[in-house]
């Protein structure tokens, strides 16, 4: 006798207590703590928080742990945990020109006003496994340099004082909130670049790189990269002035484009802009490339690549939407299977009278009728 | 950390009421789909965030809930989500259709017949009836605007030049109150008839599409067809295996590989009720 | 600026006891009178609100009204703008075109220029919220459309004048339209905008 499937709620428990068990691993080792993956594990952390929008990286460290270091899994767990967060306020725009610079670099000038800075870059490592590592070595303490660098000019700064560049100035209009608002296409630059600076770092980069290759090509100089420091204010209408809440890291990157001139704007160059939690630069990077393909209709430039696409960047560049919609084809589905089962049976024999399929199925469980 | 506490039913009240509003905006513009403020769940997107978010806004502490995957209350997802309702908001669960007040589903509605005052909320991976022939929302919704459905006419059309029949076996189009084209959601077409001048109120939420709509009780559900090539439903040569249940929708049960099956309720609160009467009267 | 102990206490009592709980049992209400236009719904949380006619009304405020909402109220007073902010957040307008939701009292004319939505956002319209004197009385109606078997038949007692010729502009731009509930003390009855809404003699 056939008895259907049952104990769905057992079965769900012990995978769950199956996880945990391969998640803490060797009981012989320690356990990693959260102190040590934010310290040791820091771009992971960055990245996690980058695409969750949120910026706590004990408790993305936490998540990391919680997912196994599944990095889209930790990211949906604290963007999760992000929704159910009430709102005491809403911060001042960051200032990135005041920002405790740790990394500065521009690929347009040879030099500029407060220097390159190389800062903790993997740039110029040589890619050698270093079995050194292994250990617990000691490392020696940075090379700090004397002084600050003070406030630093940024180079879209620096052509802008020339007019070389479009002028982007605050227009004053309140920005959306791509987390409160439903979507309606188009979108404004900044329910654009907030998705974009959520929007997984793969699917991006990709992108991007295929703006390079002559998908929507936008002739893109780094204008400037910076990492580093920057302080969160939020003004308290009871006090009638800002309070400095904590910093945060952000990498910030101005992408430099030439634009040709059309009937309506003059020949000058364009920005494509990425900011990122975290130290971030290739997502940073690839944003700011994203955003200026994105940006076509606005210059009357043709709209011919998939990057140039808002709809279908937008659409899909949210991994937790993206992973979610693509693992549940791993749900049964066995009621439409069951249909479609029907229907190739059906299609199947239709065929077949009309010609040569060699053999005939004796029976046809499935049929249809009308009401 | 600060101890992590819920709301009642999960949602803060803010988001309660956005989603209120869009449901009652979707009751007064039937099978017209409302965009709402998804939130993240705790479930990933795909697995039942738009029926979970709306069953969240309506259901009260006064509810029972039975919640079903398939047909059946015991497919993984469904029991996880009856979980965890029974956590967020300490609900009153059934497997029983007649004793629900709310029922959250995924590809199937109930056999047994539903009554006023039922809500049943469906769980919907892709709300546009339009995506699959025009991928753009820019260009379907003003196809819904202007109620220009010639492109679904044209794809059904060609369906029946090609296949002599209507290839679509789930997720079949409906036209509602004689206006919106509407995606039922991946229900089989057995099942589209259940959704006309039905007594409870259907409710369908989208999560990952940010979409909320439906139908309300007592309202015209057409599924989309020609007068040479009326719609039909899917029939089965043979009753269930367990209930002996005919006219009800089947599972094609696989018990070995030499061919041999056979076919059971895919309800199975309906079969298993089926079976307790029989086993009373016996 | 004097304070005014009663305009104080105005603006802080009369709002939900159990603001989770009543605000879920007020939706249900509304949502099955929604869904059944025509048929008599009543809230029992003990609410009211200056400005506002009786406890049905001040219900669905508390219910549905917040930041996001705009309202727009016949009788606005600095009262019914301060219960408003106290309890749900939101803004007091004095433009109709801006309101998300309405609400007028017994009497009162039906406000024009309430957002009808557009074509392709229907939903992006007012829901008005009309107080009556009371159901089961006065001029009777026949309403068909969806939610409804076959036809209805509602009785109103105090409907604003010109209603029946707004409920027939309104049917004529379908989808887009106003959605109206109608009050009277704790009873609701809607009557969106899918619903035929015609004088009966019969």
């Amino acid at each position: 006798m056939y008895v259907a499937v049952k104990g769905g709620e057992a079965a769900i428990e012990n995978a769950h207590r199956l996880l945990a068990d391969r998640r803490r691993g060797d009981r012989g080792l320690p356990a990693i703590t959260e102190a040590q993956i934010t310290e040791q594990l820091s771009l992971a952390v960055d990245r996690v928080m980058a695409e969750a929008s949120l910026y706590d990286p004990g408790l993305a460290a936490l998540a990391i742990r919680q997912a196994r270091g599944d990095m889209i899994e930790a990211i949906f767990i604290l963007r999760a945990y992000r929704t159910t967060l009430p709102r005491f306020g809403t911060s001042l725009p960051l200032d990135s020109r005041a920002m405790r610079i740790e990394r500065r670099i521009s690929a347009t000038y040879k030099d500029l006003p407060g220097g390159q800075l190389l800062g903790p870059t993997f740039d110029y490592t040589h890619r050698l496994l270093d079995p050194t590592l292994l250990g617990d070595p000691d490392i020696p303490d940075p090379a700090h340099r004397d002084g600050g660098l003070g406030d630093l000019a940024r180079v879209s700064d620096i052509l802008d004082g020339e007019s070389l560049i479009e002028t982007e100035a605050d227009n004053g209009a309140e920005p959306g909130d791509i987390t409160r608002t439903p979507q309606e296409f188009p979108l404004s630059r900044a329910e654009r670049l907030q998705s974009l600076a959520r929007g997984d770092e793969g699917f991006l980069l990709a992108l991007a790189y295929s703006t390079q290759r002559g998908y929507g090509r936008s002739h893109p100089f780094v204008g400037e990269i910076r990492i580093g420091l920057a302080t969160v204010e939020i003004e308290i209408p009871e006090l009638g002035f800002s309070v400095a809440i904590g910093d945060v890291r952000v990498t910030e990157c101005q992408m430099v484009n030439q634009f040709k001139g059309s009937t309506e704007r003059p020949p000058q160059f364009t920005r494509g802009y990425g900011l990122v939690f975290g130290q971030s630069e290739r997502k940073a990077m690839a944003m700011s490339l994203c955003d200026r393909a994105l940006r076509a209709a606005e210059y009357g430039e043709e709209i011919t690549a998939p990057a140039q696409d808002e709809e279908f960047v937008i659409s899909h560049c949210d991994n937790v939407e993206a992973t979610g919609f693509v693992e549940h084809l791993k749900l049964p589905h066995y009621v439409d299977f069951q249909a479609e089962l029907g229907l190739v049976r059906r299609l199947r024999a239709a065929w077949q009278e009309r010609g040569d399929l060699p053999e005939a199925e004796s029976v046809e469980p499935i049929g249809e009728a009308a009401q | 950390m600060n101890a992590v506490t819920y709301n009642f039913a999960y949602l803060d009240e803010q988001t309660k009421r956005m989603i209120r509003r869009a449901i009652l905006k979707a009751i007064a513009i039937p099978g017209y789909q409302v965009p709402f403020a998804a939130r993240e769940m705790p479930m990933p997107y795909g697995w039942g965030t738009g029926g979970v978010q709306v069953t969240a806004a309506v259901i009260g502490p006064k509810d029972v809930l039975k919640v079903i995957d398939q047909g059946t209350d015991d497919t993984t997802n469904a029991v996880s989500i009856r979980a965890f309702f029974r956590k967020v908001a300490g609900v009153a669960t059934t497997t029983h259709t007649a004793e629900a007040t709310v029922i959250q589903t995924r590809h199937r509605i109930p056999e047994h017949p539903l009554k006023e005052g039922q809500i049943l909320v469906y769980q919907v991976p892709i709300p546009e009836p339009l995506r699959f022939l025009e991928p753009r929302e820019t260009e379907t919704r003003v196809m819904h605007g202007l109620e220009d459905y010639g492109l679904m006419h044209v794809k059904l059309y060609e369906d029946i030049a090609h296949h002599g029949r209507i290839a679509t076996a789930y997720a079949y189009p409906v036209k509602i109150a004689g206006r919106y084209v509407m995606d039922p959601s991946p229900i089989p077409k057995f099942d589209n008839p259940k959704m006309t001048m039905s007594p409870a109120l259907q409710l369908f939420g989208a999560g990952r599409e940010k979409r909320i709509y439906a139908v309300p009780p007592y309202t015209d559900v057409k599924s989309l067809d020609f007068e040479d090539h009326p719609f039909e439903v899917q029939t089965f040569s043979e009753p269930c295996a367990l209930c002996g249940a005919r006219n009800v929708y089947l599972d094609e049960v696989v018990l070995d590989d030499r061919g041999g099956r056979m076919f059971v309720c895919s309800d199975t609160d309906n079969c298993e009720s089926r079976r307790d009467e029989t086993g009373a009267q016996s | 600026m004097l304070h005014d102990n009663s305009f104080m206490q105005a603006s802080l009592d009369g709002g939900f006891g159990q603001p989770v709980f009543e605000a879920q049992e007020s939706f249900r209400r509304l949502l099955d009178a929604m869904a059944r236009p025509g048929s008599i719904h009543q809230v029992t949380a003990d609410v009211m609100a200056p400005g506002l006619a009786g406890p049905a009304q001040a219900a669905l405020a508390l219910t549905l009204c917040d930041a996001d909402t705009p309202v727009w109220c016949a009788a606005a007073s600095p009262a019914h703008s301060a219960w408003l902010a106290f309890h749900t957040g939101a803004p007091l307008t004095a433009a109709p075109e801006q309101a998300a939701f309405a609400f007028i009292g017994v009497g009162d004319a039906v406000p024009d220029d309430l957002s009808l939505g557009t074509q392709d956002y229907p939903d992006r319209s007012a829901t008005l919220v009309i107080e009556v004197q009371s159901f089961g009385e006065g001029e009777r109606f026949r309403l068909i459309g969806p939610g409804i078997d076959g036809a209805g038949d509602l009785a109103v007692d105090g409907l604003p004048k010109s209603f029946v010729a707004f409920r027939a502009a309104n049917s004529a731009l379908f989808p887009r339209g106003v959605d109206v509930v109608l009050t009277a003390g704790r009873d609701i009855v809607a009557l969106p905008r899918s619903t035929t809404f015609v004088h009966w003699e019969g």
